[in-house]
């Protein structure tokens, strides 16, 4: 280790130890720890899931009566949208982007860490009145005025509703800070059309999660105002509105499964460019397909209520925005096998979740279509070949890229590689074991079968598609569990892997494995899109050594502005999160925490901004 | 491609025909979706056998080869070409998608303006019916619909608590049951017997229990049976009986059931005048029979946990006179 | 660790400056984010109110339409407190620290007495949150805004507090010309809700 970068590591370290650990705000360490809870939920979640399969598997079965399956199936649902998609994917991007960027740090370290902590809230904020056995039974969009006070008295629907607020505050939080340094912390010469493509698409992620999330969070807190302190914007009698509910859920709901898309679109982008050995294909498409998507995605919400009645001009407007979407998203596919087609394609694991990804979100893309046409919609919405099209689109347009991604970029920050012999095994069984459990739903929802019921009859004819259904998620959770024991024990028995084991093209790849404390000794500057292929990677110098600081760039040139003050690790954080919690949790019970709590929580902020020397 | 085929075997296999499915029309307004249906699975099957014949090309193109040097400088215009190409492809089919699908739409518009003959009520967990009486007045009953075949009827669709569904795959796409709301939905069977419908949008604990029977008759059958439905109860047949009717007309029953010209009762809970005339107890949950009957009206709760109708604390006795007056209700 | 790279390095960027005002400044960026994020939470508030509207008959259903003395006593009050606002970011950039401290403790006094003004109008609402939707929906319009004009007071007594116990350097000027900003968002944003909150039950 040079002494340059011995200093730099003593400057960005932690503390030893705990102090360390609840202080840290080192963005690798944030990411691994959402990563982790992220991954555990997706396991716990999927063990739902397998539980509900089993219940379906047969007609009639009393394995799981109605409470229990209702209270799997809305944990399920709303632990894999809010708990598991959006923060992994947000995860992924506090891990890369400043690694991408050639940076030490994200824009608000701080903030990043009291992103996680709030997330980890929300986590609490549904799994401990699980245990308490207060669970959410109203499904992962809970309408009103099932929701109300009127029809579910008790706190089930509060523990959801705050659940949300939790992971709002954190995803929010996370991508003012994701949106900042991808326009202000790029390195000299990474001009915006020189950008990664993945860094344009967690650009428009953290932009869309800005303006969807408020809806939500506006939403559950009129559903906590109706239930706490007696308002009335969802109660009918009273002048309010239980489609309004609706309107605002699916404001944001839409774009939601487009900001979890969004980012997985970056990893293919990713992967595909370093295992073809060429730069991606269509940048210029890729970028304007990626703001298109963004941006069209918030013109589509109607069509999750096309059976609400609402009149048919309208939902023919929005068929027609609905089905035009698919054309941005196709030219995408179009550019990524077009890489591959022109490309020296070597079939690692990376390479393969990312044909994985295409035959299967391809299906849900064009299930999509069907459900976007409002009057074909009304035999398939709300049947279980809803449920099919969005596990396809889910699970084959998000997790399977994800599981590339984390492949692909495994070594970077552990050091070691995964085993490829247990990849391509996983691999297999989770594919295949998804697609036997999740294609028979499309024709189980023809058959008539509506979503969340907990049993039906024999005489509907649905069991042998259920049990086929039942076997294939078995399958892929085996497939899953292998996948897991390989990247635990890849940790100490994976080969070693050097800074760049695949070939990159990006300035990830131009640091150590793990990347030291401060990431980068130097300051690239780049000149391309490919700064690691195109060769002499030429450097800047002048941050300071001994306290941590950041450069800022231009928004758009990328050009040196100056040098920005980094915060160290703090305790603020944490406590911000705990008197925000308080908080949040407390206005469950009464409107009156609002204001007790605010006062923690101004003590807390002011804390945290109290300026020490010459820090921001 | 396996997948496809597939779909075809297990189509052809009769997973389509059945009492509950969107697969086996039986109304012009299911035929219409079915037809767009299919319009669409060909659309949709065309291009994923593109990108399927792209992709498959790619892979195959490269199965032997060694030298994985960078290239940084492609020669890009052929798939240039192919890109516009395929963005054209794209939008045409999306043309032939968005006609087809404003067509259909148009279809089943058609009778828009029609008055209502039917109105449908949801509750948790079962569904108020009433009638149009060619007499004036609506006919009140429960949890069974009845249609005439080869005429457009215009059924008004609400809801007394939450948002429920209202599904008939065999007939018609759904429509939701909104409080606060009046939705309206027009079938035109054309084909007889029973198919079944479902709630299809998750209102409570018991959402899996709220089916609908439907039976499609010609409209002379149709005509008959709603005349029946008009008359008031029938008197009871046997001492047995006509103790079940004054333990109702005396008892919690009557809080919440109403037979026509036998108990005043209160509305809360489904019609019984005709009760039993339906073939199935609790919105599709039992069958009608005796045993069910019994069951339900001594421990609803066994059966149906969280239904509205509490446990009646009947004796054994009582509960099987009151099954032997509901046993005349047809 | 990383090795050191042959292409070396060609450049140094030691000159640069360690702050940045305004827009150049981190920070701005970081409250334009929130600055985002609560202008479409007003804006679909502001959706709710309207929406709710057009489902009624008259409006308001059945109460009288809020007091206009408070609403517009508080509206020309918040305008006014617009021209120390600018005032004390000009200062800021020119880097004047006493009057930077005036301007903090005159923009703190008017915030209290903003919240005082905010007091009477929740007051003369004429009606309850909890009578119907309209009363809900006002009640929602006010809060909101409620809220942001408390969180800048805050902000604004804080750093405050924090500028007289300390010699002040770029980065507080920076804070200050932030914090100035944000207030005419509050500013801003109030017009449009008061706009719906008085004029909608008399105009709509």
């Amino acid at each position: 280790m040079s002494p340059r970068t011995e200093r730099l590591a003593r400057t960005w370290s932690d503390p030893p130890g705990l102090r360390g650990f609840l202080t840290t705000v080192d963005h690798k360490r944030i990411a691994a720890r959402y990563i982790v809870v992220t991954m555990a939920l997706l396991a716990l979640d999927g063990l739902v899931a397998v539980d509900m399969r089993l219940q379906l598997a047969f007609p009639g079965l009393q394995r799981l009566h109605a409470q229990g399956f209702n209270e799997a199936f809305s944990l399920h649902g709303s632990g894999m949208m809010f708990l598991v998609s959006v923060p992994v994917m947000e995860a992924m991007a506090i891990w890369l982007v400043p690694l991408m960027l050639g940076q030490r740090n994200m824009a608000f370290p701080r903030l990043n860490a009291f992103s996680f902590w709030m997330y980890l809230g929300g986590v609490l904020m549904i799994w401990v009145p699980h245990i308490a056995n207060v669970t959410p039974d109203l499904g992962w969009f809970e309408y009103a005025p099932l929701s109300g006070p009127a029809y579910s008295p008790g706190h089930r629907a509060d523990v959801w509703a705050q659940m949300i607020t939790f992971t709002e505050v954190a995803a929010l939080a996370a991508s003012v800070n994701t949106f900042v340094t991808i326009m202000r912390l790029r390195p000299p010469g990474m001009t915006l059309a020189r950008m990664p493509l993945f860094l344009w698409a967690m650009l428009i992620t953290s932009l869309m999660t800005i303006f969807a999330l408020p809806a939500v969070m506006l939403v559950t807190s009129m559903l906590i105002a109706d239930r706490l302190v007696a308002t009335h914007f969802f109660d009918v009698a009273a002048g309010g509105d239980v489609i309004l509910f609706q309107h605002l859920f699916w404001f944001f709901g839409h774009p939601e499964v487009y900001i979890i898309f969004i980012p997985a679109l970056g990893f293919v982008a990713a992967i595909v460019e370093t295992f073809c050995r060429r730069p991606t294909f269509g940048y210029v498409p890729i970028v304007l397909s990626l703001v298109a998507i963004g941006v069209l995605a918030f013109g589509l919400w109607v069509h999750h209520m096309f059976a609400t009645g609402l009149p048919r001009l309208g939902n023919s407007l929005y068929t027609a925005a609905s089905l035009v979407i698919a054309i941005p998203a196709g030219l995408q596919i179009f550019c990524y096998i077009a890489t591959i087609w022109s490309g020296r394609p070597r079939f690692r694991t990376p390479l393969m979740w990312v044909v994985a990804f295409i035959v299967t979100f391809v299906i849900g893309g064009l299930s999509g279509l069907m459900t976007a046409s409002a009057p074909l919609d009304l035999q398939l919405t709300d049947t279980y070949f809803v449920v099919a099209h969005l596990h396809y689109v889910l699970i084959g347009g998000a997790l399977f890229p994800l599981f590339g991604a984390f492949v692909y970029w495994y070594p970077k920050a552990t050091g070691r590689l995964m085993s490829e012999a247990w990849g391509k095994v996983s691999f297999w069984l989770i594919v295949g074991g998804f697609n036997l459990g999740f294609f028979p739903m499309h024709l189980l929802g023809l058959m008539g079968m509506p979503r969340r019921i907990y049993t039906y009859p024999p005489e509907t004819g649905w069991g042998p598609l259920n049990i086929v259904a039942t076997a294939g998620a078995a399958i892929a959770a085996l497939g899953a569990a292998i996948f897991v024991a390989n990247a635990l024990l890849s940790l100490r028995r994976g080969a070693v892997a050097g800074a760049d084991p695949w070939g990159g093209s990006t300035l990830e790849w131009s640091t150590a494995s793990p990347p030291p404390p401060h990431n980068f000794d130097y300051t690239p500057l780049v000149k391309d899109r490919t700064p690691l292929w195109t060769g002499g990677q030429p450097q800047l110098d002048g941050l300071a050594l001994d306290r941590r600081e950041l450069l800022l760039t231009t928004p758009v040139e990328a050009l040196p502005d100056y040098r920005q003050r980094s915060p160290g690790p703090s305790v603020w954080p944490l406590l911000t999160a705990l008197a925000v919690g308080a908080m949040f949790v407390g206005s469950i019970f009464t409107p009156w925490a609002l204001v007790l709590g605010a006062l923690p929580v101004g003590a807390a902020v002011t804390g945290w901004f109290w300026p020490k020397r010459r820090e921001s | 491609m396996r997948r496809r085929i597939a779909i075809g075997l297990a189509l052809g296999l009769g997973g389509c025909a059945g009492r509950q499915s969107a697969l086996d029309p039986a109304s012009d307004q299911a035929v219409a979706l079915h037809g767009l249906l299919g319009l669409m699975l060909a659309v949709c099957g065309i291009a994923y056998l593109l990108v399927l014949l792209f992709l498959g090309w790619a892979l195959w193109r490269h199965r032997r080869r060694l030298d994985h040097a960078v290239e940084l400088e492609p020669h890009d215009r052929v798939l240039q070409l192919g890109l516009g190409a395929w963005a054209g492809l794209m939008a045409l089919g999306l043309v032939v998608l968005i006609g087809g699908s404003f067509l259909v739409d148009r279809t089943l518009a058609r009778h828009d303006e029609a008055a209502a003959d039917i109105r449908v009520t949801g509750h948790q967990w079962w569904w108020r019916l009433e009638y149009r009486d060619p007499a004036g007045g609506w006919i009140e009953t429960a949890n069974e619909l009845h249609l005439p075949a080869n005429r457009p009827t215009r059924i008004e669709i609400r809801s007394a608590d939450v948002i429920h569904s209202f599904w008939i795959p065999n007939l018609s796409g759904k429509i939701d049951m909104i409080p606060g709301r009046t939705n309206h939905l027009t079938v035109t069977p054309r084909r007889l017997g029973w198919v079944r419908g479902q709630c299809a949008e998750f209102c409570g604990l018991q959402h899996a229990r709220m089916a609908l029977e439907v039976k499609v008759d010609t409209p002379e059958d149709f005509a008959a049976w709603l005349a029946g439905q008009a008359r008031p109860a029938a008197a009871p047949s046997s001492p047995g009986a006509a103790r079940g009717l004054s333990l109702i007309a005396s008892g919690t029953c009557a809080s919440c059931h109403r037979i026509r010209g036998a108990v005043g009762g209160g509305r809360a809970g489904p019609d019984l005048t005709h009760l039993a005339s339906r073939r199935s107890l609790a919105a599709g949950t039992l069958p009608m029979s005796r045993g069910a009957l019994g069951g339900w009206i001594t421990q609803p709760q066994a059966l149906k946990p969280g239904a509205e109708m509490p446990a009646s604390g009947l004796a054994p006795d009582e509960a099987l006179a009151i099954v032997s007056y509901l046993e005349g209700l047809r | 660790m990383s090795a050191e790279r042959d292409a070396g390095v060609v450049g140094d960027l030691s000159h640069l400056p360690d702050t940045a005002i305004g827009p150049r400044n981190l920070i701005w960026w970081g409250t334009l984010g929130f600055m985002l994020i609560e202008g479409v939470a007003f804006l679909l508030a502001a959706g709710v109110y309207l929406y709710l509207r057009g489902q009624a008959g008259p409006w308001p259903p059945s109460s009288p339409p809020p007091d206009l003395a408070w609403g517009t006593a508080f509206t020309v009050l918040l305008l006014l407190s617009e021209i120390p606002n600018r005032w004390i970011d000009r200062r800021a950039r020119a880097h004047d620290a006493r009057a930077v401290r005036i301007g903090l403790v005159v923009m703190a006094v008017l915030g209290v007495a903003l919240m005082v003004l905010r007091a009477f109008e929740f007051a003369h609402l004429n009606v309850r949150w909890d009578h119907d939707a309209y009363g809900s929906a006002t009640w929602m319009l006010l809060f909101l805004h409620t809220v942001h004009v408390l969180t800048d007071l805050g902000d604004t007594i804080v750093l405050g507090a924090c500028l007289f116990t300390r010699r002040i350097d770029p980065s507080h000027f920076a804070d200050v010309d932030d914090n100035a900003g944000y207030w005419s968002f509050v500013v801003l944003s109030w017009l449009p809700i008061y706009a719906l909150v008085y004029w909608g039950p008399r105009l709509l």
